[in-house]
């Protein structure tokens, strides 16, 4: 619901990181957006080409890697993704499992050219 | 063609700044909590039932954010107590900075309690840390009780679930037993109360979490 803003904290980011390799050229910026952050990935990449349009980044791309929801089991301690519906621990079929991950909006590269 | 690995958070800048006022709320042994509700659970009931019943030497302050209007801050500014809105204009959570800037007018040396309403919504506000010492999360008996397993962010990140409308009880289909059992189910530890701002029932309890939280805090810092 507020992917400009995000879409805004990463441009940022870019630029700082890019200050600090003058001469170089960014190609791409990757980020990991996990599946409970909120942040809709359409609507993130959809913000962020209209914030890269007309400025000098131009054309920037973003890649998005979603990360899934993880828990982890109470009963034999194992952290697994969520890639179903059910959140019951995959190895004990303990169901009391409780959230590890998926909150993630994290900056995990660029790619930059010289 | 080179890859630059990049660390942190995208919101690093918010965290930063959340992370000075939490330094700040210590310093000066203030209290700060982060209210977050669907819109209509009744925060803004809650804290009026609150400052209403807190005496008047309480050192208390709240900030309340909208979209749009500062019915909320005129609601709360009644009782005595300094209160401020924060109107958004469209955006749909709070931020450190907002509170920042809202803080800024006021003397720290002159409160205990800092109570931030935050904008009515489950999602948002869960990724924006406003420098608080605990989230938390209201949920009245006119919503579904599965809430905690809809939205597990904020639940899980909060320290206490309110409960609140439980004299609707009688009249709406929620069950309480299931909304208890869901909450522990994302946050095991988590810490919960009934109240009712009608009846005043539970209102004790909640006050007299905030005061124990209050002292935890001087505590162990």
């Amino acid at each position: 619901m507020h992917e400009l803003s995000i879409a805004s904290a990463i441009l940022d980011a870019v630029r700082n990181e890019a200050d600090k390799h003058p001469g170089a050229h960014v190609l791409k910026v990757g980020v990991r957006i996990g599946v409970l952050s909120g942040v809709e990935p359409e609507a993130l990449s959809f913000g962020f080409s209209a914030l890269v349009q007309g400025t000098t980044l131009e054309p920037l791309a973003l890649e998005i890697e979603a990360v899934p929801r993880r828990q982890r089991c109470s009963a034999c301690n194992l952290t697994f993704d969520v890639l179903e519906e059910s959140l019951a621990c995959p190895r004990c079929a303990n169901d009391h499992t409780t959230l590890a991950g998926g909150e993630e909006l994290d900056l995990a590269y660029l790619e930059v050219e010289d | 063609m080179d890859r630059i690995a990049l660390e942190g958070k995208v919101l690093s800048e918010n965290d930063r700044i959340a992370a000075r006022l939490r330094e700040s709320f210590k310093q000066h042994g203030i209290l700060c909590v982060n209210l977050i509700s669907s819109p209509g659970s009744g925060k803004t009931a809650l804290l009026e039932r609150t400052l209403e019943r807190l005496p008047k030497s309480t050192r208390v302050a709240v900030l309340t954010g909208d979209i749009q209007t500062d019915n909320d801050a005129r609601r709360l500014s009644r009782f005595g107590f300094p209160a401020k809105q924060i109107t958004t204009g469209g955006t749909c959570h709070l931020d450190a900075l907002r509170v920042e800037r809202a803080m800024a007018e006021w003397p720290l040396e002159s409160l205990d309690y800092l109570i931030v309403e935050n904008v009515g919504n489950l999602v948002c506000p869960s990724s924006y840390d406003l420098g608080e010492a605990a989230k938390i999360v209201m949920l009245s008996v006119a919503e579904g009780e599965d809430k905690p397993l809809k939205y597990p962010s904020i639940f899980a990140k909060s320290e206490l679930l309110i409960l609140n409308k439980i004299d609707l009880l009688p009249y709406v289909y929620f069950d309480m037993s299931k909304a208890r059992e869901y909450a522990r189910q994302v946050h095991p530890g988590m810490d919960i109360v009934e109240v009712s701002c009608t009846t005043g029932q539970g209102l004790d309890d909640w006050i007299g979490w905030l005061e124990k939280r209050r002292t935890a805090t001087d505590h162990t810092d």
